[in-house]
C-alpha cells in the first residue's frame, strides 16, 4: 500500500449525551468531514475500558479517539474525569503494545459544538494519515 | 363525566402536540380532524429550518404515537358543529363524514388503491400530481386507511364499478356510509385549527396561474420532497428542465395593505431561506436570490442559518420589492423588474419564480369559530392577550398555533402544551383516566439462535440520494445470522412499523437493526414496535447512517456506502449479542421545583398548583417579578405593573406554592421524579421534576457614549421614565433609536427578538405623549414578525423615520460641544445623515445569564453556543431536555416577549404534568449489573460511582449494584480490573463484537 493510497480507520467512542449529540449537529448542520471514521456509541466517554481501546488499534483500526463532555459538562458528574485519568494509562499500554502516542486521543466535544466535531475529526484523521497504518494492520 | 376527558379540534402539530400532552396526563382525548389523516402543513413540508431536519420523519413518530395512545380517540374525517354549555361540562356535536372505508375492518393493505380506476388531482402534492380517487392521504398518514373522494367515484356519479370492493379481502369498502353526529361530553377544549395558505391568483402581477414557471412556496416544499410529484427533483413546469435560476418572492400575501394583509406571515424569510439551502444541495451550481424587505430571521438559531445561506451556500439577498413579473415567450423564463439602491431599475431574467405565500384565515376556519360563540379578531386570527396567550373569550376554550396568528412548528407546539396546560387547570377536579397498555407477553428467547431482521431506511433523498441504498441492504443479507434484509422510504413511518412488525412475526426475528438516522430521537419508536411484536425492547440496535454518514459524506457516495455498510455489520455484530432487559419501577414525588421567578417562572408555578401539585418557587431577588418589574407596557400596549401585582398577589395567596426569596439553588441530586434539592437558605426539598425560569440579561456595554452621556439611555430605562412621571422627557425635539445593540454581532451572532417590537412600542408611546418629537430609528432589518407588524406601518405613517445600516457602517454618537450628534450613511439613499437627538436610546439585547452554566452543570443539561439553555429538540421538543423530569421556559431558553414567555412557561408545566400525574416511572433498563463469578470484592467500582450505587455487600463480600440509583453510566465496568462488571446493552462482549468487524 503506497502512502497516498492509505485511508485510515479511526474509531470514535462518543458518548451518548455531547459528543454523540455534537456528531449528530454536524449532521444537521451539513457540515461535512472526511468518511473515515466509525463511531461507537456509549453512554459516558468513563466507561470505555483501556482494552477496549487496544482492542481496536490491535484489530486494524489506525486511531481511536473517545469523545465526552468537556469538564464540568458530565451527564454523569465526572465520567469524563475518570475517563481523563484513564487516558494516562492507555499512554502506557500504548507503549507496550508498541503503538505511537498519537494513535489515541481524549477530545471534549459538547452537543452544541456540530463543527467542532468535524474539525476534530478531520485533524484526526489527517494526523493518522501522515503517522501510517497501524502496525497490526 | 366520570374522569378528564377533552376535546381537540385539528390534528395539526399544534393538536397532536396538545393531544400527546394531554393524553400523557391521564386525560381521556378525542383528536377532531376535519381531513383524512391527521399531520396537517407539517406532513407536506420537506424539511424543517433552521436545522433542515426531515420533517416527515420527526413529525412521523408523533403520528404514530397519536395514532396507538390508549387516551386518544382519533376522529377523522370530522368536524365540530356547535358546543354548548360551560366549562368545565360541555357537550361538543360532531359530525363525521362518511371515509366510504370501515375503519374498524381495513387493514390499510391498499389493494383497492391499485385498482381505483380513477385519477384525481393529489391534494398532498398540492395537485401538482396524480392520486386516485380512492387512496391513502400520504405514506404516514395516520389512520394509514383509504379515503374516498365520493364528488369523483365513478360509481357515485354513474352507479357503476364498485371496483375496490371486489377487490377488499377484509371486506371493508362500504359505499352505504352516511354523515355520522355524534355528541361528546369534554370538560375542555383546544382549538388547533390552523389557517391555510394565501391565494397567490390575487397578486396576479406576479404571474401566478398565468406563467407556468411561477409556484408557490408550498407547491416548491413538494417539488423538494422525495415523497413529492418529482421525487425530489426539482424541474420547472414548463418542460422539466432543472432550472438554473431560481427567484424567491417574499412577503406574496403578507405586510400587503393592497390585499388587507397588514401582518407578518412571520416564517416565509427562513422557509425560502431553507428552501435556497436545500435547491443548492439538490443541484450544484444553481443560483438562488431572495427578494425581501426585512429578513426576520428572529428565532433560535435562525441568522447563522441565513449567515450560512449567504456565505456557505451563494444564495443571494436582495432588498427590494419586485414591481413587474413578465414572461419570455420563447423560453417561458421571468423576467423580473426591481429597483436596486432606491432608484435605480433592473431587470433579471430566472428559469422558476417561487412566490413565498404567507399564512392567512378562511371563511371556513372564521365560520368555525363564531360556532363556538367565539369572535375572530384582526385578520381572522383569535388574538389573544400577551397574558393570557391560550386563551379564548370562552372559559374552558383554549387555542394554539396559527389560529393565534402566523407562527412556526416550535411555536406552535409551545402554545400547544401551554393549551393543554391551561385545559388540564380547568380539568383538575376529574380523576384521571387509568389505562393499561396492553402489551403482548415476552417471547421467551433463551433457547433461540440470534434471527436478525436489517431494515435500511432511505429516509426520502436524506440517505437514499448519497448512499447506494440497494447494496448496502444486500450487504446486510450477507451477514452471519441475518435472516431477512429490507429498505425502506421511511423506517418510522406508522406503514413501515407495521410491516417491522408483521416481518418479525414472519420471520420469527428475535433481534431487529434499523439504520436510519440518530437512536437519540428515534430508538424509542423501533423499541415500542419490539415491545408491540412481544420482543424485549433492548433486541434493538441502531445504525447511524444519515447523521453520522450521508448528511456529513455527501460529496463521496461511494465511501459513505461502504462506510454504510461498516455500521450495519457493526450493528448487527451487537445486536447478536444483545440481551433481555427489564426496566425497575419507581415511585414518583408528585411536586415541582421551579426555579426563577419571574413571569415565566411563576406562570409555570401557578398552572402546576391548579392542577395540585405543591410547587417550590425559587427567586434569587428579593422580589417576585423578575425583569418585568421595569416594564409598563407589553410589546402590544397591555399594562404590565397591573398584571405582574395581580400575578404575585396570586402566588402569595396560593397555598401549594412556597416561595423562596433571596434564595438560589445550591445543590441538585436525583432523577426524574426523584429529585432532592438544597437550597441555599437551608431548606432541602423533594420533588419529581425541576422547570427553570431563570431568565436572561439585558446586554450592558460602553457602545454610543453609554454610561458616559446621560442623554443615552437602554429601550427599559427609556420605559422607566416614560411610566413614570415623565418629567425628564418634557420637550423632546428629536430622539434617535439605535438598533441591535449588543445583538446580531460577532459578540452575540443572535437576533434577541424583541427590540424591534420594544422600539416601536417606545416610539408609538413617545408619539402619544408629544405628536411633534422627531422619531428616528437606525435599523438593520425591521423585525415586527407576525401581528406585530400593524405597528410598524401605524409608527411609520405617524412620521417615524427609519434609516438603514449596514452591520460594518454603525452609527457614530458624539458629544460635540455639549449637543449629542450621531453620524450615519443611509443603506438604501447611499447619503451621509447628520442628526442631533435630545436623546439616544439603544435597543440592546438580551444575553443568557452567567449563572446557566453552574445550573446546567449541576442538572446535567447543555447550553447553547450563545450560552442559553438548549433544549432537546428545537422543532418538536422546545421547553424539554434530552435529561428528563427538566423543562426550561421564558428568556433561559431564547429571548421572547412576554405573551411567548408565559405560553412556553405554560408548555412546561404541561410537559412536567406528564412526569407527575403518574404514580410511577420505569427506570433505565441499561443499568450496571455484576458477575459475581467473577468479582473478588476489590471495591475499586464502589470508588468511582458518583452515586453510590455500587457497594460491598456485607454478607457476600461482593459488589452489588443498587438499580434505583444506578444511572447507566458505565464508569464502574471501565474500572473492573476482572471484567466483573458490565453495563449492560453496553458490555465488554458487546463492544469487543464491534470492535471485532469495524
Amino acid at each position: 500500500m503506497s502512502e497516498e493510497e492509505f485511508e485510515p480507520t479511526i474509531i470514535a467512542f462518543c458518548c451518548n449525551w455531547c459528543s454523540y449529540a455534537g456528531a449528530d449537529l454536524a449532521g444537521t448542520s451539513r457540515i461535512q468531514y472526511p468518511p473515515n471514521v466509525r463511531n461507537i456509541r456509549v453512554m459516558c466517554s468513563g466507561m470505555v475500558h483501556p482494552n477496549m481501546v487496544i482492542e481496536a488499534l490491535t484489530k486494524g483500526a489506525d486511531g481511536v479517539i473517545i469523545c465526552g463532555c468537556h469538564p464540568g459538562d458530565c451527564h454523569y458528574i465526572e465520567g469524563n474525569l475518570r475517563a481523563e485519568k484513564r487516558a494516562e494509562a492507555i499512554d502506557l499500554m500504548l507503549e507496550d503494545f508498541g503503538l505511537e502516542p498519537e494513535r489515541f486521543r481524549l477530545e471534549w466535544v459538547s452537543a452544541s459544538e456540530g463543527p467542532r466535531f468535524a474539525e476534530v475529526m478531520k485533524d484526526v484523521v489527517e494526523s493518522i494519515r501522515e503517522l501510517g497504518p497501524s502496525p497490526y494492520r | 363525566m366520570e374522569h378528564k376527558r377533552a376535546l381537540v379540534v385539528g390534528g395539526g402539530i399544534a393538536g397532536i402536540q396538545a393531544s400527546l400532552d394531554l393524553a400523557d396526563a391521564g386525560v381521556e382525548v378525542f383528536l377532531l380532524e376535519r381531513g383524512p389523516s391527521i399531520g396537517g402543513r407539517m406532513a407536506q413540508l420537506d424539511k424543517t429550518f433552521p436545522t433542515n431536519d426531515c420533517s416527515m420523519c420527526i413529525l412521523s413518530p408523533k403520528l404514530v404515537e397519536a395514532g396507538s395512545h390508549p387516551n386518544i380517540k382519533l376522529l377523522t374525517k370530522s368536524e365540530l358543529l356547535g358546543l354548548e354549555g360551560e366549562a368545565p361540562r360541555f357537550v361538543a356535536h360532531v359530525r363525521k363524514h362518511p371515509r366510504y372505508v370501515d375503519e374498524d375492518k381495513c387493514t390499510g393493505c391498499g389493494i383497492c388503491t391499485t385498482k381505483c380506476p380513477v385519477k384525481i388531482p393529489d391534494p398532498y402534492n398540492v395537485n401538482l400530481d396524480k392520486t386516485r380517487c380512492l387512496h391513502i392521504p400520504f405514506p404516514q398518514a395516520v389512520p394509514g386507511i383509504p379515503v374516498m373522494d365520493a364528488s369523483q367515484c365513478i360509481y357515485f356519479k354513474r352507479g357503476k364499478c364498485r371496483v375496490c370492493e371486489k377487490v377488499c379481502p377484509a371486506d371493508a369498502i362500504d359505499f352505504t356510509q352516511q354523515p355520522k353526529d355524534i355528541d361528546l361530553e369534554v370538560g375542555a377544549v383546544v382549538l388547533a385549527i390552523g389557517s391555510q395558505e394565501f391565494e397567490a391568483r390575487l397578486k396576479d402581477e406576479y404571474g401566478y396561474g398565468t406563467f407556468d414557471n411561477v409556484v408557490t412556496s408550498i407547491e416548491f416544499e413538494r417539488m423538494l420532497s422525495a415523497s413529492g410529484p418529482t421525487s425530489g427533483h426539482i424541474k420547472r413546469p414548463s418542460d422539466g428542465e432543472e432550472p438554473a435560476r431560481v427567484a424567491f418572492l417574499q412577503c406574496v400575501g403578507s405586510r400587503d395593505l393592497q390585499v388587507e394583509r397588514a401582518y407578518c406571515s412571520a416564517v416565509c424569510c427562513m422557509q425560502a431561506t431553507k428552501h435556497a439551502v436545500i435547491l443548492t444541495e439538490h443541484l450544484s451550481g444553481v443560483e438562488s436570490c431572495i427578494f425581501y424587505m426585512d429578513i426576520r430571521s428572529y428565532g433560535k438559531g435562525f441568522d447563522r442559518f441565513v449567515d450560512r445561506a449567504r456565505d456557505e451556500y451563494g444564495v443571494r439577498f436582495i432588498r427590494s420589492r419586485v414591481s413587474s413579473v413578465e414572461v419570455d415567450p420563447e423560453t417561458d423564463d421571468l423576467v423580473l423588474q426591481y429597483a436596486v439602491d432606491g432608484c435605480k431599475l433592473r431587470k433579471e431574467k430566472f428559469n422558476l419564480l417561487v412566490l413565498s405565500v404567507g399564512l392567512c384565515s378562511n371563511p371556513g376556519i372564521e365560520a368555525l369559530v363564531r360556532r363556538l360563540d367565539l369572535e375572530p379578531g384582526n385578520h381572522g386570527f383569535l388574538v389573544p392577550s400577551s397574558f393570557r396567550p391560550v386563551d379564548t373569550e370562552r372559559v374552558g376554550v383554549y387555542a394554539c398555533g396559527t389560529i393565534n396568528g402566523p407562527k412556526d412548528i416550535p411555536e406552535s407546539v409551545m402554545e400547544a402544551s401551554g393549551a393543554s396546560s391551561a385545559a388540564l387547570c380547568s380539568l383538575a377536579g376529574f380523576p384521571a383516566r387509568e389505562v393499561s397498555q396492553r402489551l403482548p407477553p415476552e417471547k421467551d428467547l433463551r433457547a433461540a439462535p440470534p434471527r436478525v431482521g436489517v431494515f435500511v431506511c432511505r429516509c426520502g433523498i436524506n440517505i437514499g440520494s448519497v448512499v447506494d441504498v440497494p447494496s448496502v441492504v444486500e450487504y446486510a443479507a450477507s451477514l452471519p445470522r441475518v435472516v431477512l434484509a429490507e429498505e425502506r422510504l421511511f423506517a418510522c413511518s406508522s406503514d413501515s412499523q407495521k410491516t417491522i412488525a408483521e416481518a418479525i412475526q414472519e420471520h420469527d426475528l428475535t433481534r431487529v437493526v434499523v439504520a436510519a438516522c440518530t437512536p437519540r430521537t428515534h430508538e424509542p419508536l423501533f423499541q415500542k414496535t419490539m415491545a408491540e411484536s412481544g420482543l424485549n425492547p433492548y433486541l434493538f440496535e441502531f445504525a447511524n447512517i444519515r447523521e453520522h454518514n450521508s448528511w456529513v459524506h455527501q460529496k463521496e457516495p461511494a465511501r459513505a456506502t461502504e462506510k454504510a455498510k461498516d455500521l450495519v455489520r457493526m450493528a448487527v455484530a451487537k445486536a447478536v449479542r444483545l440481551k433481555p432487559l427489564t426496566k425497575s419501577r419507581l415511585p414518583v414525588t408528585k411536586s415541582a421545583l421551579v426555579i426563577g421567578g419571574g413571569v415565566a417562572g411563576m406562570a409555570a408555578a401557578l398552572d402546576l398548583s391548579t392542577q395540585r401539585y405543591p410547587v417550590t418557587l425559587v427567586e434569587k431577588d428579593e422580589q417576585l417579578g423578575g425583569h418585568a418589574r421595569r416594564l409598563f407596557r407589553s410589546l402590544q400596549g397591555e399594562d404590565v405593573k397591573a398584571f405582574l401585582a395581580q400575578t404575585i398577589r396570586k402566588i402569595e395567596s396560593d397555598e401549594r406554592i412556597s416561595v423562596h426569596l433571596g434564595t438560589e439553588v445550591e445543590r441538585i441530586d436525583g432523577y426524574v421524579g426523584n429529585f432532592h434539592t438544597r437550597l441555599s437558605d437551608g431548606s432541602d426539598v423533594d420533588h419529581g421534576v425541576v422547570v427553570v425560569a431563570t431568565g436572561g440579561e439585558e446586554y450592558r456595554g460602553k457602545d454610543y457614549l453609554y454610561g458616559q452621556d446621560a442623554r443615552v439611555l437602554t429601550q427599559t430605562e427609556l420605559e422607566e421614565r416614560l411610566g413614570g412621571d415623565g418629567e425628564a422627557l418634557q420637550g423632546l425635539e428629536s430622539v434617535v433609536m439605535i438598533q441591535c445593540v449588543g445583538s446580531r454581532d460577532e459578540q452575540n451572532p443572535y437576533c434577541s427578538r424583541i427590540c424591534c417590537g420594544t422600539a416601536l412600542k417606545n416610539a408609538l408611546w413617545l408619539l402619544d405623549r408629544d405628536p411633534d418629537t422627531r422619531i428616528f430609528v437606525l435599523c438593520r432589518d425591521v423585525r415586527a414578525y407576525g401581528l406585530m407588524e400593524p405597528r410598524y406601518q401605524e409608527a411609520r405613517e405617524r412620521g417615524v423615520v427609519f434609516v438603514r445600516y449596514e452591520p460594518d457602517a454603525r452609527p457614530q454618537v458624539s458629544n460635540a460641544g455639549g449637543s449629542l450628534q450621531v453620524r450615519l450613511k443611509d443603506e438604501i439613499l447611499g447619503e451621509k445623515i447628520l442628526l442631533r437627538p435630545d436623546l439616544v436610546v439603544l435597543s440592546t439585547g438580551i444575553t443568557a445569564r452567567p449563572g446557566n452554566k453552574p445550573l446546567s452543570q449541576s442538572l446535567k443539561v447543555p447550553l447553547d453556543a450563545d450560552g442559553f439553555f438548549l433544549e432537546a429538540h428545537v422543532k418538536l421538543r422546545p421547553v424539554d431536555f434530552a435529561t428528563d423530569g427538566v423543562f426550561v421556559c421564558g428568556l433561559a431558553h431564547y429571548p421572547k416577549d412576554i405573551g411567548e414567555s408565559i405560553s412556553q412557561a405554560r408548555a412546561a408545566a404541561s410537559r412536567a404534568a406528564t412526569v407527575l400525574a403518574r404514580d410511577e416511572i420505569e427506570s433505565e433498563g441499561k443499568i450496571a449489573r455484576v458477575d459475581e463469578a467473577l468479582c473478588s470484592g476489590c471495591g475499586a467500582c464502589t470508588e468511582v460511582c458518583a452515586y453510590g450505587a455500587v457497594k460491598i455487600d456485607a454478607d457476600s463480600g461482593l459488589a452489588t449494584v443498587n438499580a434505583a440509583l444506578c444511572k447507566g453510566c458505565g464508569t464502574c465496568a471501565a474500572t473492573c480490573r476482572v471484567g466483573a462488571v458490565d453495563l449492560s446493552g453496553f458490555s465488554d462482549a458487546q463492544l469487543a463484537a464491534v470492535l471485532e468487524c469495524f
